[in-house]
């Protein structure tokens, strides 16, 4: 009986809150009904004036897209005259027939004539139907020839993006496409069929500079649409151009260089300015492809390929910094109190408590300074600096160098690599930081991840005396500057002071020196021999997988014998000329092996080539409200 | 004689209680004005699209009336099966929907940048219309059988949520705020018929208010714009506002008896965005004025009513619940559509039902109507909680 009552007191609740949502959706029905009252009947007249006045069609003309030059004005990124055929059906005498004539003249795939023939049948009249896009200039001379016999086929011009230095520079540029639903923001350029926005690099970067104001048409159009007159233009703002600090043939250079690896990347930069001259990340892709529409099956190869040609590894590839890292070691240690004469023995290994902590010279390398320790990078030197050093006066001093955060590149997409601290191991591991690690940290092993981009900074501010100097792709403060003193020379650029003893700076870039300069460092076979270009550098190699103790005793640590994904890292920052510091440069190749074998070589080249060109040598061209301008 | 019409009608209401219903009686039971109903409004809805494409049966009208008759089918098959087939697979079916829900993520097809089809060939197959009915069959299988005690308690309520707001964050994700929004509303519509107490509504919505400055962070950027362009239309009628002026615009100038079949100057000149989905219903208005737009609404207006009947006069809790949860999702649609066409709300893609061009809604709203036949043929069957065994 009671579950019989509570059915009844269940079902009673339902009916009466049914009857109250339907209550509900009567009232919103009403709400509905009035406001059509409302629109259609009180305010019928205005809207009509409105419909009347939507006669007059306003139009967008989307602005020409910016170019992108180099420092001396050399095109990057340019917009090419696009080729498209477009028929117009009421001018056509017989659709089919003129698409026959057509195809027999330029090449038609069944698919775009199923298409055209689709919407032909689809729109009004008098719009034009695209038949191809991307007309090869013999193809549109073959349509002129012919146009007697096509009637209602006109060509029409349109712009794409072109990139002349196709893949080369790819990771600096970037690529345009089409928009997305997510990227809309309510500009109604963005919804134009076709308009395309930056999707990576300086493309993406600086979008909205180099995108321009949409302008507008207004036309007079009768009631079914068709175009009467056009009663007042405005052309809107083209986009701006834009100059870079690359030299676009260095960086093909630098480009072609690394090409020769599977997988690599080098950034180049002037030390004082900050300027980047070559930017490269190996392997590319060709952001012409993203123009004309890449097909999925391209594009999923892009993004399966594990050699990852889409990302930039300059400013996002993180890797273990190896021997690199001593140079902040000695730095630290320097600052510390510990003088360069400072000693230690190498047997070839050291131990602590039962672990042992190996150096790259089986034998050891004996007694070794601190210019030896640099000069044959010695690892139980820096085993044992690090010991007196401690781990976190080398955190503080990577940090000084612009390791482990963004540099704050004007790219998306950069990484900000990682020096470990006490606290963020505790944070992360749950647990203490161990003395062992500290040790494996001052060669550059264990947690500390950097980018090839970093390095480079590192470097740069290592040969510039001790001046924080930030990396650029731009300037945007130039163009303001030369408005103000167009005649004027560049401007100097004033980066703040590190605070760093030169003496112990000038330690630390004779060991640098040794490495390539001294018959005994481990980069002396890459050195330059031009005079008065040489580099001072230095090596590094980073370990991918541990080297077990079975191996160590077998013998099998040649990188040769091992597959190339479980092979070393090979790391190699330099400067040059070595007596009057200019330009800074890192190289990092996948799985390469070792630094000098690997990396040197490759940074001498492009050293050499950078000093063969000298772009800080040249004035950069300028713009000048809204021109490009020849300095100088 | 007597005597064996007596017989006659013990035996039958025996069959009924048994629910050994032959097909025969079932087909005799099938309630053919909402058929009709949902035959006149696609009608509208196909006619409607012969003119926004100018005149021309391709490329909408042809395919929707295919869609349409495929739906008639589906309608039928989905009325005739069993009230206790649809509670035993009610979970069945919304799993599998939230699976197509997290598949869509991995093989979806962007539309516009939004994850939401997924490619089947004959069909774009899109889960998150299929879930809005799944969710309904799911919370009604959850909350059958219990009583308002259960109800009341708090832990019995954490199953029926989970089933909400699984699906609801699948779809938040796409990105699609409306179609979100509209299966947390279709669920409190169940959670209220069901009989959870008001103080709990009032509690979410408080809950609900006090998050929205929360929310607002997480909104995409032409999410915010649409919010933003609604409270303030005019402002920039070139830019975000202007679907919604224009909307107005055509709606405005259609006046009390419209310009005419397939001569509505502002759909057809293209000043109406998505003219043949989500803002049909203004092409509709445009062209036959307000009495076409009422006489719609009308329409829609009986659909409902017959879903609320059918929802009060189901002996069964799972039935009832079922019937009104479909009802008011089918509510929700139109009004959310027609209220975002003329104004009311801020710009969200839900189509209008049966009108709207797209295969996956419509065999949906097929199935949908299906159900609520299904849950009128099966009013006096009793379903035990297990949904197996028949309780005499």
């Amino acid at each position: 009986m009671a579950l019989i009552h509570e059915d009844s007191e269940r079902s009673k609740t339902f009916n009466r809150r049914t009857l109250l949502l339907g209550g509900g959706q009567a009232v919103l029905f009403s709400t509905l009904a009035a406001r059509m009252y409302y629109l259609q009947i009180l305010e019928s007249d205005r809207y009509k004036m409105l419909a009347e006045d939507n006669r007059i069609n306003l139009r967008l003309l989307p602005p020409p897209r910016g170019r992108i030059v180099d420092r001396y004005g050399d095109p990057m990124a340019v917009n090419q005259q696009n080729y498209r055929v477009v028929l117009v059906r009421e001018q056509a005498r017989d659709v089919g027939q003129t698409l026959d004539t057509l195809a027999r003249v330029i090449e038609l795939s069944e698919y775009d004539y199923q298409r055209v023939l689709r919407e032909v049948g689809r729109k009004r009249a008098f719009v034009p139907v695209t038949v191809r896009d991307y007309l090869s200039w013999e193809e549109v001379s073959r349509i002129e020839v012919n146009a007697p016999d096509l009637p209602g086929v006109n060509i029409e011009v349109g712009q794409t993006r072109n990139y002349p230095y196709n893949d080369q520079m790819t990771h600096i540029l970037g690529y345009v496409s089409v928009v997305s639903e997510a990227e809309l923001t309510g500009d109604p350029l963005l919804e134009l069929p076709g308009f395309r926005i930056g999707k990576q690099g300086i493309e993406k970067q600086y979008d909205r500079t180099l995108r321009g104001a949409a302008g507008t048409s207004q036309l007079e159009v009768n009631a079914v649409g068709r175009v009467i007159r056009e009663l007042s233009r405005d052309d809107g703002k083209p986009g701006q151009d834009l100059v870079l600090t690359v030299d676009a043939g260095l960086q093909a250079f630098t480009n072609e260089r690394l090409q020769a690896e599977r997988s690599a990347s080098a950034v180049v930069m002037d030390v004082h300015t900050g300027d980047l001259l070559a930017l490269a990340s190996v392997p590319g892709y060709d952001p012409n492809l993203f123009n004309v529409g890449l097909t999925n099956e391209a594009w999923n190869q892009l993004i399966k390929d594990p050699l990852a040609p889409l990302t930039n590894k300059a400013i996002a590839g993180h890797y273990a910094p190896g021997s690199t890292y001593k140079l902040i070691v000695a730095l630290a240690a320097l600052e510390s109190g510990l003088s360069p004469d400072f000693q230690a023995y190498c047997p070839g290994f050291l131990k602590l408590g039962n672990a042992r902590f190996h150096c790259w010279k089986r034998g050891g390398h004996g007694n070794v300074d601190m210019y030896q320790g640099l000069q044959h990078s010695c690892d139980v030197y820096f085993y044992e600096l690090s010991r007196r050093v401690g781990i976190d006066r080398m955190t503080a001093m990577a940090k000084r160098f612009g390791l482990g955060s963004t540099v704050g590149i004007d790219l998306p997409g950069e990484r900000p690599g990682l020096i470990p601290t006490r606290e963020w191991k505790l944070a992360n591991m749950g647990e203490p930081w161990q003395l062992g690690e500290t040790l494996i940290s001052a060669i550059g092993q264990g947690f500390v991840l950097t980018t090839p981009l970093q390095l480079a900074v590192m470097t740069a501010r290592l040969a510039n005396g001790g001046k924080a100097v930030v990396p650029r792709l731009t300037r945007p403060a130039l163009a303001a500057q030369e408005a103000e003193t167009p005649d004027g020379g560049e401007p100097p650029d004033e980066f703040p002071d590190m605070g760093i003893s030169s003496a112990h700076m000038r330690v630390v870039q004779t060991g640098m020196d040794l490495v390539t300069n001294n018959i005994r460092g481990t980069a002396y076979r890459a050195r330059i021999n031009e005079k008065g270009w040489e580099m001072a550098g230095k090596t590094g190699t980073s370990q991918v997988r541990r080297i077990t103790l079975a191996e160590r005793a077998a013998g099998v640590t040649k990188n040769e014998d091992l597959p190339w994904r479980r092979r070393d890292h090979a790391l190699f920052v330099a400067y040059a000329p070595v007596h009057a510091p200019r330009y800074a440069i890192a190289v990092v190749v996948e799985h390469g092996g070792g630094g000098s074998k690997a990396a040197a070589p490759i940074a001498r080249d492009i050293l050499i080539e950078t000093q063969r060109r000298d772009p800080s040598g040249t004035p950069p061209i300028a713009l000048v409200g809204g021109q490009l301008v020849k300095r100088g | 004689m007597a005597q064996r019409q007596r017989i006659f009608f013990v035996d039958r209401l025996a069959a009924l209680r048994n629910n050994e219903m032959s097909l025969r009686e079932k087909i005799w039971q099938i309630n053919w004005s909402l058929i009709v109903l949902a035959t006149l409004i696609s009608g509208i809805g196909i006619a409607m699209l012969y003119s926004a494409a100018n005149g021309n049966i391709d490329p909408w009208a042809s395919r929707q009336l295919m869609r349409f008759g495929a739906g008639i089918l589906i309608l039928l098959m989905v009325a005739v099966i069993d009230i206790r087939i649809w509670f035993r697979y009610a979970y069945a079916i919304y799993f599998v929907a939230l699976v197509l829900l997290v598949a869509v993520e991995f093989l979806g097809v962007s539309g516009m940048g939004a994850q939401r089809w997924i490619d089947l060939k004959v069909i774009q197959l899109q889960p998150s219309e299929v879930m809005k009915v799944a969710l309904v069959l799911a919370l009604a299988r959850c909350f059958h059988g219990m009583a308002l005690e259960d109800i009341s308690r708090p832990t019995s309520l954490i199953l029926p949520i989970a089933i909400t707001l699984a699906p609801a964050a699948l779809v938040l994700k796409q990105p699609d705020l409306g179609t979100a929004m509209m299966l947390l509303m279709v669920a409190a519509a169940v959670f209220f018929c069901a009989g959870v107490r008001l103080w709990k509504f009032a509690l979410v919505g408080i809950a609900a208010l006090g998050s929205i400055p929360i929310a607002w962070q997480f909104l995409r950027e032409y999410q915010r714009q649409r919010v933003l362009t609604f409270l303030n239309p005019e402002n920039d009628p070139l830019g975000a506002g202007y679907h919604t002026l224009q909307s107005k615009i055509a709606l405005g100038s259609g006046g009390l008896f419209g310009k005419g079949f397939m001569q509505g100057s502002q759909s057809h000149l293209n000043f109406l965005p998505e003219k043949q989905t989500d803002f049909i219903f203004t092409m509709l208005a445009e062209e036959f004025g307000m009495i076409g737009g009422l006489t719609l609404l009308v329409l829609y207006a009986i659909l409902l009513t017959y879903g609320i009947a059918i929802a009060l006069r189901a002996r069964n809790q799972f039935g009832s619940v079922l019937a009104m949860g479909l009802t008011c999702n089918v509510f929700f649609y139109v009004f959310i559509n027609i209220a975002m066409v003329m104004g009311l709300v801020p710009v969200v893609g839900v189509p209008l039902p049966l009108v709207s061009y797209g295969g996956t809604a419509m065999l949906t709203l097929m199935a949908t109507i299906g159900l609520l036949i299904s849950v009128y043929i099966h009013r006096d069957v009793r379903i035990s909680r297990r949904g197996l065994g028949i309780e005499v």
